[in-house]
């Protein structure tokens, strides 16, 4: 009986990837544990064995063939005996996609209904960052903080780079890829597994006069250098009376993945954005990706940047011009309405757009606000969008209690409480350690179907 | 214990002898006067003397060069006058006046110079291991040649972020100084209910970092350790850690009975090892000085501290809208 090879999952959030190379041709025997192929995710290029023995029957997929989706039949393994004539095998067109797409694309979760698609284009009416006219690139957010980094530690000597694996491995999520090469091991520093060192290090080499960024693998482990982070890093310039602080930059993924379980699955936002003397920034889009990091590799405060790992390999226009930055502090309009403001940041704005789309199919147009930055954060855009919608839904990943939401409801009470026409709703990831199992883990999420019936309920309808 | 005695003595002359004579006072009449300003309701929350320990960074002082950086935990005071820090302004911080350090925003735990190199004052115990590692990272970095003492007690020794520290930085050679400062007593339990090893010093074995015993109520066995622990460093060798045994004589903090030690046992040490004494009986015996010239230099002494205690009383209370600055560059 013939056997059909699939593209392999090679990481939690890996939904497709180019199949590099063929190590193998049609008629080859191989054996279980052979090394067939050699296949690109967005992390690395991985080798891919065999797992039952048989006969190359047929490659279904040319090498260098990009986006091959995850669970697409790649090969076809026959037995002693069986022809590759007599097998019948298409690919299915919904397993590849053109790469050099110039449509703007956001594309889903790995949790959202295949069906519910975002349009290619969603208008922004606060404008992008950049002036009129400035050529856009599709770059992923990946690249794009990449290319911040790049650019930050090309004018700046004092800039440095130090975590786990951000050298020699080109990063755990590939987001310093080429940096060790570029500026060498002076500047991009692998660090033992020893978070709270490394982070109190860097603290102590930010005092002494260089503006280090200091990746976290992922924000979990930051929890081990939480001292240095608050005690240290956050509270010394003011400690000091204004004569020394840290200016730098602790990054990494924040919030859940995709089957990590509870320990590698929390969004952070609320715990940062609570410290004085920290800022906050939690991009969305690529451009605020990069226009944010560089603010915050400039900025002489200590800057917590909270990244996505699903997020860094979506694309998004991203200006060509020198210089791009984007401010601390300012919202971003995606869509603008008037029948409800939905405010989020984040991942949870992939949610607040979602459900903006799905309401139009009611005849509720929203307005949908990206915080872009949790501290400081824009309340002057929140409060003017509120007094015009007179409702609020507000969306985050975070557990509720003391989420970022219901700061903001109470600020909105206090600023705007006679333009309300409905309680502020809050909608969060659930109360509870994030489950491993995948329907319980797709129900401890926040949905853009919770933000529907939220902006419902505000909205009476 | 075993600790390195001081052999030999031909490079400290009679004046640096006087200078470290005199240092040792100024630390300790500070702190004397500190605990008084305690008790007076004038300085408030936390406040850890550094009474008996002053030889510790006076010897260590004299090893460093104009550049060479210093940080330490919240048992600050000794470490800021013998940076060269003025009283005044160490002891109005005490006190929460704007005319502190820290314009009476940091207090007695929370202290720093950028002028005088020095980088605090922490408050959470060993914190500042990797702080200081970080400041030589960054002269590393600069290719300055400077060199971070980085203070610690026996009780912050077991925090594993030393650990942490002590790996990465035998790893990447960083020109740092680990300073234990054993005074025995990690709050209220001894170094033999808390600590596996009797010698400190000897945890550095395990990351390749060389160091030795000193004797802490011996001025110049801490100069003479410096300088080879400054040399070390300096000579682009990596970290050296020097485990300084010393004693305070007072307790953790202003708040602390000190009932975890005898009556005897601190009389003990006040008597037979007390730091200052030591000069001073080298002095008067070397005929370096008469006991007038150690009069006037007690005298100007408690001058000074005279005058920082009326700064720090005289200096007003920081303005109102000083909450709201320096959160942010």
């Amino acid at each position: 009986m013939a056997i059909q090879i699939l593209m392999p999952a090679l990481s939690p959030t890996m939904e497709e990837g180019t199949l590099a190379k063929w190590l193998v041709k049609e008629g080859d025997t191989v054996a279980s544990g052979d090394i067939i192929a050699e296949i690109e995710t967005d992390k690395a290029t991985m080798e891919f064995e065999a797992v039952d023995d048989g006969i190359i029957g047929k490659l279904l997929i040319a090498e260098g063939t990009e986006a091959v989706q995850v669970n697409a039949p790649i090969a076809v393994l026959l037995e002693e005996g069986e022809s590759s004539d007599t097998m019948d095998i298409d690919v299915p067109a919904v397993f590849t996609r053109p790469v050099s797409s110039q449509v703007s694309k956001i594309e889903l979760a790995p949790s959202a209904p295949a069906s519910a698609t975002i349009p290619a284009i969603i208008s922004v009416p606060s404008g992008p960052d950049w002036p009129d006219e400035t050529p856009v690139k599709q770059q992923s957010v990946r690249e794009a903080l990449r290319d911040a980094m790049i650019e930050e530690m090309t004018s700046d000597p004092t800039v440095y780079l130090m975590g786990e694996e951000v050298g020699e491995y080109q990063g755990a999520y590939k987001v310093s890829q080429g940096l060790l090469e570029k500026f060498g091991n002076k500047r991009v520093i692998d660090t033992p597994i020893t978070e709270h060192g490394f982070a109190g290090i860097a603290v102590g080499a930010a005092f002494g006069g260089l503006r280090p960024i200091v990746e976290f693998m992922t924000f979990n482990f930051a929890m081990q250098a939480m001292d240095q982070i608050i005690n240290s890093a956050a509270k010394t310039l003011y400690m000091s009376g204004g004569q020394m602080g840290a200016p730098m930059v602790f990054r990494g993924p924040n919030g859940a993945a995709a089957r990590v379980g509870a320990q590698h699955s929390q969004d952070f936002a609320a715990w940062f954005a609570q410290i004085p003397g920290l800022k906050v920034a939690m991009p969305y889009s690529a451009s605020d990706a990069k226009g944010l990091l560089k603010t915050a590799i400039r900025d002489p405060n200590p800057v917590i940047f909270l990244e996505n790992e699903i997020l860094y390999g979506r694309n998004f226009d991203v200006p060509i011009m020198d210089n791009f930055t984007v401010p601390f502090g300012r919202a971003r309009i995606w869509r603008e309405g008037s029948d409800v403001t939905i405010v989020s940041f984040g991942i949870g704005m992939q949610h607040a757009l979602e459900a903006g789309e799905k309401l139009l199919a009611d005849g509720i147009v929203a307005e949908v606000i990206d915080l872009r930055t949790l501290r400081p954060i824009d309340y002057d855009t929140v409060i003017a969008s509120v007094k015009k919608t007179n409702r609020c839904v507000t969306v985050e990943e975070g557990f509720p209690v003391g989420s970022i939401g219901n700061h903001l409801s109470s600020v909105i009470m206090e600023r705007a409480f006679d333009y309300l026409d409905a309680p502020v709703i809050n909608c969060t990831g659930k109360d509870v350690p994030m489950p491993y199992a995948a329907n319980l883990e797709k129900l401890a999420l926040v949905t853009s179907d919770q933000v529907v019936a939220a902006v419902k309920s505000v909205t009476y309808r | 214990m075993a600790v390195r005695k001081s052999t030999s003595k031909p490079n400290i002359s009679p004046d640096e002898l006087l200078k470290y004579y005199k240092d040792m006072l100024m630390i300790r009449r500070f702190e004397e006067k500190a605990g008084q300003l305690y008790g007076m309701g004038l300085i408030g929350g936390f406040c850890h003397l550094y009474i008996g320990q002053e030889a510790v960074v006076v010897g260590l002082e004299a090893a460093a060069e104009e550049g060479d950086k210093r940080i330490t935990s919240y048992r600050d005071h000794g470490h800021m006058l013998a940076a060269g820090m003025n009283p005044d302004g160490v002891m109005a911080e005490l006190t929460g006046r704007v005319g502190g350090y820290s314009k009476g925003k940091g207090g007695s735990m929370h202290m720093f110079s950028k002028e005088k190199h020095f980088y605090g004052g922490h408050g959470i115990v060993a914190a500042q291991v990797p702080l200081g590692a970080g400041l030589a990272f960054a002269d590393l970095y600069k290719e300055n040649g400077r060199v971070t003492f980085t203070y610690f007690g026996d009780g912050a020794a077991n925090q594993g972020q030393v650990y942490e520290t002590f790996n990465m930085a035998a790893l990447w050679e960083l020109p740092v100084i680990f300073v234990i400062e054993n005074n025995q007593y990690a709050m209220g339990t001894s170094q033999r209910r808390s600590t596996s090893s009797p010698d400190i010093y000897t945890r550095g074995a395990a990351f390749g970092i060389p160091g030795e015993a000193v004797d802490g109520m011996d001025v110049l066995s801490v100069k003479e350790a410096g300088d080879r622990a400054v040399n070390h460093c300096r000579s682009g060798k990596g970290p050296y850690i020097l485990e300084v045994k010393t004693y305070r004589y007072r307790g953790h903090s202003m708040s602390d009975p000190a009932k975890y030690r005898t009556r005897e046992e601190v009389q003990k040490m006040r008597e037979e090892r007390d730091a200052i004494e030591h000069v001073r009986s080298l002095l008067l015996t070397g005929k370096h000085a008469s006991e007038d010239d150690l009069k006037a230099i007690d005298k100007e002494v408690k001058a000074i501290v005279n005058a920082s205690a009326d700064f720090a009383k005289e200096s007003p209370e920081p303005d109102l809208d000083e909450l709201w600055t320096d959160i942010y560059a």
